[in-house]
């Protein structure tokens, strides 16, 4: 509880984040947000964001490579209450989707980046599959798209130091997988609809 | 406090309380027909003047909190000028150093009351410093541009504001009890009323806008008769300020006031170019801090030059 304080405390100040809800509304329904990828603050970022009630339902899904390392960050991973997903090996029967919707049940709510990495900022890289296969076995979730301005010049790739400028988190309309939609159609669309909240402001 | 002090305390409270009834009642009537955007801008200046006053009132009794209080609005400003302006990722690292360690250092120095140190601490060292670390980091592209961006942010958000405070550690040759806070409350004061003087005389009078591709609002006829109010209020407030002349005190009102605009009329142009309305945009709703300092960032480095020497201070 307190550790939660001041980590979304020191979020919000390094981040000085202002937050957007356009044809959006907080809601505790089960949903996966999505977003750009820059800096490893993002997970914080948008968790923070979230109302309280909604935050206690929410797990934001991390690489387990970088979060398991360290008594440090395994403790912040266990603060977020974050799933921790293994980028590297993937067996079987154990695919992250999988493990995913296990985790969820049927009352939490999602947070990924489906760039699989962190960009350099400046554009919205292709998307992986995960977010096809999460939607597709689950149709009821709904997609959130959510973009985050400026955290690239916040903390970049490859820094420690953090500068704390002005950020802003945009979250949009949630979208469905369409009927018969293919998964490229379907990753485009979703894609177009974080790039569209850059082009929002 | 001494006699003098409580009775410029009561003139502005007074003032105050009576704007924020006039300001609320008037908002309750619609009927009357003025503009409510107007109205909630009035309202919401109000608010941030009661706010100025608070931290002057802080002033009276605690220079280093007012330092401190200062320096979260240099660094709350850099950080806006800062976000709007772009630059590259290799400026990361010189970006750190201005916002953790030269704006710290500059209040630190002006609270150790060392002028030769803060009057050229940023002016020397963070304008050599800031271009070399730029250089190290290994990214020529737009060098100039980007460099240029860092150190204006810092000389104008930080440096030009820290003379603000600064003017409690001046040392006035033979000053009574609350004679620098006295003169932190006159700067202050002229600074805000020159801002609504020159709004009003041009709202009554304006015809020839100064500039309209820079800012459509600031006329010829605001900036001499706000300058000439300012000037006149000066003359007023002569009893709180340390200037042996009627005339000096005049003529730093004049002086506030021009510096004032010259500062607004900058920051617009800025904001001008990079396409934004308000420094604080990334907030929705309200403008951002540097929207309400720019006159004063402007107008203190000035001030407290002259002051200093017509007051032959040290």
């Amino acid at each position: 509880m307190f550790t939660e304080l001041i980590l979304t405390s020191l979020a919000r100040f390094l981040s000085g984040a202002s937050v957007r809800w356009i044809d959006c509304q907080p809601d505790t329904c089960q949903r996966v947000y999505f977003a750009n990828h820059t800096s490893h603050l993002d997970m914080i970022l948008i968790w923070s964001a979230l109302p309280h009630n909604i935050r206690r339902l929410t797990r934001p899904v991390a690489a387990k490579d970088y979060w398991d390392r360290g008594p440090l960050r395994r403790y912040m991973a266990k603060t977020y209450n974050a799933l921790l997903v293994d980028r590297k090996e993937i067996k079987v029967h154990q695919s992250p989707v999988d493990v995913m919707l296990r985790e969820i049940g049927s009352t939490d709510s999602l947070i990924i980046f489906p760039e699989g990495g962190r960009q350099t900022g400046e554009t919205v890289g292709e998307f992986k599959s995960g977010l096809y296969y999460l939607s597709k076995k689950r149709p009821d979730l709904e997609l959130v798209p959510v973009y985050i301005d400026n955290m690239n010049r916040i903390l970049p790739r490859g820094e420690f130091l953090p500068v704390p400028l002005l950020s802003c988190i945009t979250f949009g309309p949630p979208l469905w997988l369409e009927a018969g939609e293919s998964k490229i159609d379907f990753l485009t669309r979703a894609r177009n609809a974080v790039i569209q909240l850059k082009e929002n402001d | 406090m001494v006699p003098r002090d409580w009775i410029l305390a009561a003139i502005v409270v007074t003032l105050l309380a009576v704007a924020t009834v006039v300001g609320q009642l008037v908002q309750r009537q619609p009927q009357l027909g003025l503009n409510t955007a107007a109205l909630t801008t009035f309202n919401r200046r109000v608010r941030v003047w009661w706010l100025i006053y608070a931290i002057l009132l802080v002033a009276y009794y605690s220079p280093t909190l007012t330092l401190v209080i200062f320096c979260a609005i240099s660094f709350e400003a850099l950080r806006e000028f800062i976000t709007i302006t772009p630059t590259r990722s290799a400026d990361h690292r010189a970006l750190f150093w201005t916002l953790f360690i030269f704006t710290p250092l500059q209040y630190l120095f002006v609270g150790s009351g060392k002028y030769e140190l803060y009057s050229i601490f940023i002016p020397v060292f963070g304008f050599l410093f800031i271009p070399a670390r730029a250089a190290l980091a290994g990214d020529y592209k737009r060098f100039l541009e980007r460099v240029a961006k860092v150190q204006s942010g810092l000389l104008i958000c930080v440096y030009c504001l820290s003379f603000a405070p600064a003017l409690l550690y001046l040392q006035i040759p033979k000053a009574t009890a609350g004679e620098a806070p006295r003169l932190l409350f006159f700067f202050v004061t002229l600074a805000l009323l020159s801002e609504a003087f020159q709004f009003i005389w041009s709202q009554l009078y304006g015809r020839h806008v100064i500039s309209p591709a820079i800012n459509e609002s600031r006329t010829w006829e605001g900036l001499i008769g706000g300058a000439t109010s300012t000037a006149l209020v000066g003359m007023l407030l002569h009893m709180a300020t340390p200037f042996p002349y009627l005339w000096q005190s005049a003529f730093m009102a004049m002086v506030i006031a021009i510096m004032g605009f010259a500062g607004a009329m900058t920051m617009s142009a800025i904001k001008r170019d990079r396409g934004v309305r308000d420094y604080g945009t990334l907030v929705e709703g309200h403008g951002g801090i540097l929207d309400r300092i720019d006159a004063i960032c402007f107008a203190a480095p000035v001030f407290f030059q002259i002051t200093r020497h017509l007051l032959g201070a040290g």
